[in-house]
C-alpha cells in the first residue's frame, strides 16, 4: 500500500472536491498552519527593531528560516538568501538591480519560450530600457526545448539567460545544468525559476551552478506572501538595493545613506516573519517525507494521469512523450471546445483545474493554441482525483460532442 | 445548477454559428474587449447613424459563453437607439449581478435572459459580461 498524504491537509481531508491546481498554489499541511498560528500567538514582534526579548525571538525565528532555506537549496551562505513576497518580486529584483545596471545596447537576454510572464515581462522592461535584445529558445516537436535552439540562441552577446526548471503549462523538465554550462561558457548569468519544481524536485543551487534562483513559498505548502531569491554572493554584493527604506540601512544622514550588508540590503521594511516561519515549516514537511518519496509518489500519479488522459480520443494532450522529462503538470484540450467551457463543467463536477493561458501567452501563441486546461498534481492528490478528472472530462465531452465541428 | 441552463442549444448555436461573426464594411466605430485571465478577445464593429444602431458585428475568439453572449447581445441591440441600447445593457448587467429586475425590463433582454444564472458559475461572469461592458463604454462615448 502506498502512503496517502491527503490526511495531512485539513482543507482536503474530507473534501468533496479534487484540487488539481497546485501549480497555481498549493494547500497547507496541519504542521505549517500550526506553526504559523503559534508564531502569531506566542512570538510576534517587529524583527530587527525591538530592544526587548520578544523582538529578538521574532528576529531569531526569521533568521532560522533563512538558514533553513539556505540548507534546503544548498546555498553556500545564508547571505545569499533574500526573502521577498513571491517569485515575481524576486525576478523583479534581479531585473531592476542586476539587469538595468549590467546590460547595454547590443547585449542579449535569452529566455525559454516556456517562461512565465513573471520572467518575461521584467526582462522585457530591461531590454526596452537598456536597448538589449530579447531572444527566445523555442520548442521541438515533443514540447521540450530544442537543443539546437539552445546552442544557436546563446551567443557571445548573451548576458542573461532565464530558464525555468519546469514549465507551468507543459510540465516539461528543463535541463538547467546543461543550459547553465552553455551560458557560463559565453559569460552570461543564469536566472533559474524554480517555482514549478520546488514542491516536487530538489533544488541544489551549487550543483546547478545557477547565478540566481527564485521561487514562491505558496507553491510549496507555505503561506502566501513569502518568496525567495537566491543569488551568488559575488553578484549580490555588487548589486544596488532594489527597495529602499527601513531595515536595509546602516547610517542615514539628511542627504546620504549607507546600506546594510547582505542579505538585509535587499530587505526593506518590516518583513513577513510569519510567512518565513511557515516556509521553514513547509521545508521541514518536505524534508520529512523526502523528495525521493515525493517524486516516487507523484511520478506514479502523473503517469497514471498521462496514461488515462491520452486514452481519451477526444483530448489533445500537450506533454512530452518522454516520461523522464515530465513533471506533475498536464495541459490538454477537448478538441474543438474552449478550455473555459470544459473547466466550467469540471467545476460543476467538483474537479478544480485551471484553464486559460496560465500567464504564458508567448508560449501559447508559439503553440498556436489560445488556452489550455491544466491539471497539476501534488503529494496530496490520489488516483481517485485522476479518476474524477477523467469522469468529468467524459461528462464534458458528452455535453459538447454534438457541437464539435470537425 | 443544471449545466443545460447555460450550455443550451441557443448558447452553443450562437457560439459556433453566429450570423454576426463577420467583418462589416465601413463601421462608424470599433472597439476591442479582452479578458486577460481567460483570453476571451473580441472586436465589435458598429454602424451607428442618427443615434440608431444600424448594424453590429464581431470578430475574435473565446469561450462559448463570451462568444454567444456577444452574438446574443448584437441580436438584441440591432435597430435600437443608443439610449435604448444603454438601458438594455444596464438591465443585463443588473440581471447578471442578481439585482432586482422588473418583468417588463427582462422582456427587453429577449434571448439574453438565458444568462441569468451565470452567477452560479462565478468564474464565468466576466465572460458573459465582456461584450456588454465593452459596448456600454463605446456607447457612452457616442453621446
Ligand atoms: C513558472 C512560474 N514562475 C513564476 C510564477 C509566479 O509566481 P508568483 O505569482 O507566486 O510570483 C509562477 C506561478 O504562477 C510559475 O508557475
Ligand atoms: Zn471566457
Amino acid at each position: 500500500m502506498e502512503k496517502v498524504f491527503k490526511g495531512d491537509f485539513p482543507i482536503l481531508k474530507n473534501s468533496k472536491f479534487s484540487y488539481l491546481d497546485s501549480g497555481a498554489t498549493s494547500q497547507h499541511p496541519t504542521c505549517v498552519l500550526n506553526d504559523v498560528i503559534s508564531y502569531y500567538k506566542k512570538n510576534n514582534a517587529n524583527p530587527h527593531r525591538g530592544s526587548y526579548s520578544l523582538s529578538v525571538k521574532a528576529t531569531k525565528l526569521y533568521e532560522n528560516a533563512r538558514e533553513g532555506v539556505k540548507n534546503f537549496i544548498n546555498a553556500k551562505s545564508s547571505a545569499e538568501i533574500i526573502f521577498t513576497k513571491n517569485a515575481t518580486e524576486s525576478l523583479n529584483l534581479i531585473a531592476y538591480s542586476y539587469g538595468l545596471n549590467n546590460l547595454k545596447k547590443g547585449d542579449e537576454i535569452v529566455l525559454s519560450i516556456m517562461e512565465h510572464h513573471s520572467m518575461i515581462v521584467p526582462f522585457q522592461m530591461v531590454a526596452k530600457k537598456t536597448g538589449a535584445t530579447l531572444k527566445y529558445i523555442y520548442l521541438n516537436d515533443d514540447f521540450c526545448l530544442d537543443e539546437q535552439e539552445i546552442e544557436k540562441k546563446i551567443t557571445k552577446n548573451t548576458k542573461i539567460v532565464g530558464i525555468s526548471t519546469v514549465s507551468n503549462v507543459l510540465g516539461t523538465k528543463n535541463d538547467v545544468k546543461k543550459i547553465v554550462k552553455k551560458a557560463h561558457s559565453v559569460g552570461a548569468v543564469v536566472v533559474c525559476d524554480a517555482s514549478q519544481s520546488i514542491a516536487h524536485m530538489p533544488l541544489d543551487v551549487q550543483n546547478l551552478d545557477v547565478d540566481f534562483a527564485v521561487f514562491s513559498g505558496h507553491k510549496m505548502f507555505a503561506p502566501l506572501g513569502i518568496g525567495v531569491l537566491f543569488g551568488k554572493q559575488s553578484l549580490l554584493l555588487k548589486m544596488p538595493p532594489f527597495l529602499f527604506g527601513g531595515d536595509m540601512i546602516e547610517y542615514v544622514d539628511e542627504q546620504n545613506t549607507t546600506f546594510a550588508p547582505l542579505p538585509q540590503k535587499f530587505e526593506a521594511g518590516t518583513q513577513n516573519v510569519g510567512g518565513a516561519v511557515g516556509l521553514l515549516s513547509a521545508i521541514n514537511y518536505i524534508n520529512e517525507i523526502g523528495y525521493k518519496e515525493i517524486q516516487k509518489y507523484e511520478n506514479n500519479l502523473t503517469d497514471y494521469a498521462y496514461k488515462n488522459l491520452t486514452k481519451l480520443k477526444f483530448l489533445e494532450v500537450y506533454a512530452t512523450k518522454n516520461k523522464e522529462n515530465r513533471s506533475s503538470v498536464l495541459s490538454f484540450n477537448i478538441k474543438g471546445i474552449h478550455a473555459h467551457d470544459v473547466s466550467s463543467i469540471l467545476d460543476l463536477e467538483n474537479v478544480f483545474v485551471r484553464s486559460g493561458n496560465h500567464c504564458a501567452q508567448p508560449l501559447l501563441k508559439h503553440m498556436k493554441v489560445s488556452s489550455t486546461i491544466r491539471a497539476s498534481f501534488s503529494i496530496y492528490n490520489t488516483k481517485q482525483d485522476v479518476d474524477n478528472l477523467v469522469f468529468a472530462l467524459n461528462e464534458a465531452y458528452k455535453k459538447f460532442k454534438k457541437y464539435i465541428k470537425d | 445548477m443544471e449545466i443545460d441552463d447555460i450550455y443550451s442549444e441557443l448558447v452553443m448555436e450562437h457560439s459556433q454559428n453566429s450570423p454576426y461573426k463577420k467583418d462589416i464594411k465601413n463601421p462608424t466605430c470599433s472597439v476591442h474587449g479582452h479578458n486577460p485571465n481567460c483570453g476571451d478577445d473580441i472586436t465589435l464593429s458598429f454602424v451607428i447613424e442618427n443615434g440608431i444602431i444600424k448594424d453590429v458585428s464581431f470578430t475574435g475568439q473565446g469561450c462559448a459563453i463570451s462568444q454567444s453572449s456577444t452574438s446574443i447581445m448584437i441580436e438584441t441591440l440591432i435597430g435600437k437607439t443608443i439610449k435604448e441600447a444603454q438601458k438594455i445593457i444596464d438591465i443585463f448587467i443588473d440581471l447578471i449581478d442578481r439585482k432586482q429586475v422588473s418583468k417588463e425590463d427582462k422582456k427587453l433582454l429577449k434571448n439574453a435572459q438565458i444568462f441569468k444564472n451565470i452567477s452560479n458559475m462565478p468564474a464565468r461572469v466576466k465572460c458573459a459580461l465582456l461584450a456588454w461592458k465593452t459596448t456600454k463604454n463605446i456607447l457612452n462615448e457616442q453621446n
